[in-house]
């Protein structure tokens, strides 16, 4: 018998006392998904909670110059030379970035790893943000770039809008439904990089990027 | 050959096999972990008896513990429906679990419609087969015979990293605390930061001595500082995440419905690997389904909360088969039962099989605290791993007989688990089980159940006994718990006139829980005065 079903049969016998083959009528779950959490300010909490992690975050209006000047102050704060732009982003932000003499970096063709590592910062859009837990989701559609991009660079500005946040996590994986089904890969952010493998005492940036900088819109 | 530096750069290492000091005099592509085999430990008294010995690790352990222990309980406190939250992820892991087989073929089903590869194995030996198989398929002549890996329980459990050295892989861990304990020739102490028992001194020389030896050498003026140390483990395994070709994962979660697959982290090296490889194979234990894509509401908020004690962990990855230009083009899933239909098969027992290896019942354990996860002899410690090891094992050897003793039946550990797992009563369960397989082996030499049953009994049934005990002090507490289990000489004071002649009664102050809970208070009160 191959693996697969000498294991199948062997769960099926482990399980003889199993009568109801209903999942959800042999254990009912109680609990309501994607229930919104109660909070005065989500937006103000979202951003509390992303500066509790270390990570900076500024709080703009939502117009594109708004944004982009901000983006402009984030890689300026940085002194970022180069930054990498996805190609989805708005054109007011590449302009705006060109103007202040930072060198924008394509990622069409790809970069090669050691491009990335050589970057001085990736700006990128976001697809959610969820206030509880201050979490920033990708689903590195056009305006995210692939995931290496908001990886290997050791400083990235993030730009949510305010009505990409939401109260808490079930709210936000509800958001992130569409991004699974056409099977985008998704990555959540919380704070930058950190460990606390020694002693438990907590380190900021490891692998990933040592400088988060959020940008919040809108 | 040896470790001379010489002009060799140091991308070319892994090419080498080293023989240096602490690789017994073999050569390796690795650091070589301590001679013998996990399941080969002593029985659990007597690898307490030994860790007991080590007052740099309690000190370790005693720290890291109280800390994390204060932040778990204030952050799960934040959210008001913490407890409908664990229900929900116990019921939802009960539903996974008695139906497991429906479960498995649409999990199956759905990975290979988004494009990655699954395989099956009944055990260790047959999951490594594959993985090496796999690994060896991909590697070309001129690529470096390695992969990089991130931290997973499961690849410890059938002891992967070993498997591919045997086959002239070198399999790097790129998690900081499994690098400390792949660099100091060490095993994991902990499931969640396994070198717990290391302080930032050993971190430094372990660095120091070895890392030139494998890649990129730690910087000559290294200090103790944990940012410092940080960096030198940055800078050493940047060069290995670049120019990887396979990378190895477990999963925190696979989901069923739509054959994604999670990885939660901190550093971002888990990132590194599931993004810059060109083959990803992830290794998943069968217990680790989830129905829906929905699901994980439920359990991204347990899991960080209860484990490192975060709102949220730094880096969650889901992803869904490969994706044009973007991560790896190909991907492998290898399913492993390895004794876990076993652990199904025990209608009281399968509970254990809703674990999500939070450990948070390590982190509250009085026994882990003083002992540290090495006397356990498994990848598993505390008490999940008193409950899950021998039913993972099966009670074949004496270790895992001995491992359901290893608690002080104290509750802690029930309270804390965020789906609802009854330890204790699993404990019991085990116990009687392991007294069941005594009997049934006439030629077990070791009487040791019985003796223990009777000292638990006996010690724990007077909670308060056990409460001074602890209480007095780190170095008695310790010496108790080896008194207790009869394989550690005397010790002194009033308990050792106690355990030796019962002829002076002891003087109890507070139950064993009430102890507990007023240290659990004290702890937390200083840890929030730390705070920023
Ligand atoms: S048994 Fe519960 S508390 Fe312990 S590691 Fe597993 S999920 Fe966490």
């Amino acid at each position: 018998m191959n693996a697969k079903d000498e294991i199948l049969q062997r769960v099926r016998k482990a399980l003889a006392d199993v009568k109801e083959t209903d999942p959800a009528l042999d254990v009912p779950v109680a609990w309501r998904y994607e229930q919104p959490t109660a909070m005065d300010d989500v937006i103000g909490r979202f951003v509390e909670r992303v500066e509790d992690y270390k990570a900076t975050v500024v709080r703009v209006g939502g117009s594109e110059a708004e944004i982009a000047q901000a983006v402009v102050d984030g890689l300026t704060s940085i002194e970022a030379k180069d930054a990498i732009l996805p190609v989805g982003l708005p054109a007011a932000w590449r302009s705006a970035v060109e103007a202040a003499g930072i060198t924008i970096l394509s990622d069409e063709p790809q970069l090669t790893n050691d491009q990335l590592n050589a970057a001085g910062a990736v700006v990128t859009a976001a697809r959610v943000g969820a206030a509880e837990s201050g979490t920033i989701m990708l689903d590195h559609a056009d305006d995210q770039g692939r995931r290496a991009l908001s990886l290997v660079p050791d400083a990235h500005i993030c730009v949510v809008r305010t009505d990409q946040v939401v109260s808490d996590i079930p709210e936000a994986v509800g958001r992130l439904q569409d991004s699974v089904k056409q099977q985008q890969p998704i990555t959540w952010i919380s704070g930058p990089s950190a460990t606390s493998d020694i002693e438990l005492s907590r380190v900021e940036g490891v692998h990933g990027p040592r400088t988060l900088y959020v940008v919040v819109a809108g | 050959m040896t470790n001379e530096t010489g002009e060799i750069r140091s991308t070319q290492r892994t090419q080498l096999n080293l023989v240096t000091k602490n690789n017994h005099g073999t050569a390796r592509l690795t650091p070589a972990p301590p001679q013998g085999e996990l399941v080969d430990s002593p029985l659990f008294p007597d690898a307490a008896k030994r860790e007991l010995a080590n007052p740099v690790q309690r000190k370790n352990l005693h720290h890291a513990m109280s800390t994390i222990r204060a932040k778990r309980t204030r952050v799960t406190a934040e959210l008001e429906n913490w407890e409908e939250l664990r229900s929900a992820g116990e019921a939802i892991k009960n539903r996974v679990g008695r139906h497991l087989d429906d479960y498995l073929v649409q999990l199956e089903e759905n990975l290979t419609k988004a494009g990655t590869t699954v395989h099956w194995a009944r055990d260790a030996k047959e999951a490594n087969e594959i993985i090496v198989g796999l690994v060896k398929g991909k590697l070309g002549p001129e690529d470096l015979p390695e992969v990089v890996k991130v931290k997973s329980m499961v690849t410890q459990e059938i002891d992967m990293n070993e498997a591919l050295e045997a086959n002239g892989v070198a399999a790097w861990e790129t998690d900081l605390a499994e690098l400390i304990v792949q660099m100091g020739h060490d095993r994991p102490s902990h499931i969640l930061v396994p070198a717990i028992h290391r302080n930032r001194s050993e971190v430094r020389e372990i660095f120091l001595e070895e890392m030139g030896n494998y890649g990129k050498a730690a910087p000559e003026d290294l200090d103790t500082e944990p940012k410092n140390l940080a960096a030198a483990s940055r800078a050493h395994l940047r060069e290995k995440f670049m120019r990887a070709h396979v990378a190895i994962s477990g999963a925190n979660f696979a989901v069923a419905e739509t054959g994604t697959l999670c990885v939660v982290e901190s550093e971002g090296n888990g990132r590194m690997c599931l993004t810059l490889a060109d083959t990803l194979i992830s290794v998943v234990g069968i217990e680790k389904i989830v129905p829906t894509f929905a699901d994980l509401e439920v359990f991204l908020q347990l899991l960080p909360r209860s484990s490192t004690a975060e709102r949220m962990n730094p880096y969650t990855s889901l992803w869904t088969g490969p994706r044009e230009g973007d991560g790896p083009q190909e991907m492998h899933v290898v399913l492993i039962d390895n004794g876990r239909t076993d652990v199904l098969a025990d209608e009281v027992g399968r509970e254990a099989l809703r674990c999500i290896r939070c450990s948070a019942c390590i982190n509250v354990c009085p026994v882990y605290e003083k002992v540290g996860g090495h006397a356990y002899g498994s990848v598993y410690p505390g008490p999940i791993g008193a409950v899950l090891t021998p039913q993972l094992r099966s009670m074949k050897n004496p270790v895992d007989r001995s491992l359901p003793f290893a608690s002080s039946l104290c509750g802690a550990c029930n309270d804390v688990c965020p789906v609802k797992i009854p330890l204790m009563e699993l404990l019991i369960h085990e116990r009687h089980k392991a007294v069941e397989a005594k009997k049934q082996r006439k030629s077990y030499n070791v009487h040791f159940e019985p003796i223990a049953m009777k000292a638990t009994s006996v010690m724990f049934g007077n909670g308060k006994l056990w409460g001074a005990a602890l209480g007095a002090e780190t170095k008695v507490g310790g010496k108790v718990l080896g008194r207790f289990f009869d394989h550690i000489g005397p010790i002194p004071g009033p308990l050792n006139r106690w355990t030796g002649a019962r002829d002076v009664p002891m003087v109890p102050t507070q139950s064993f829980r009430a102890w507990w809970d007023e240290r659990e208070k004290n702890n937390g009160n200083k840890a929030k005065g730390d705070q920023k």
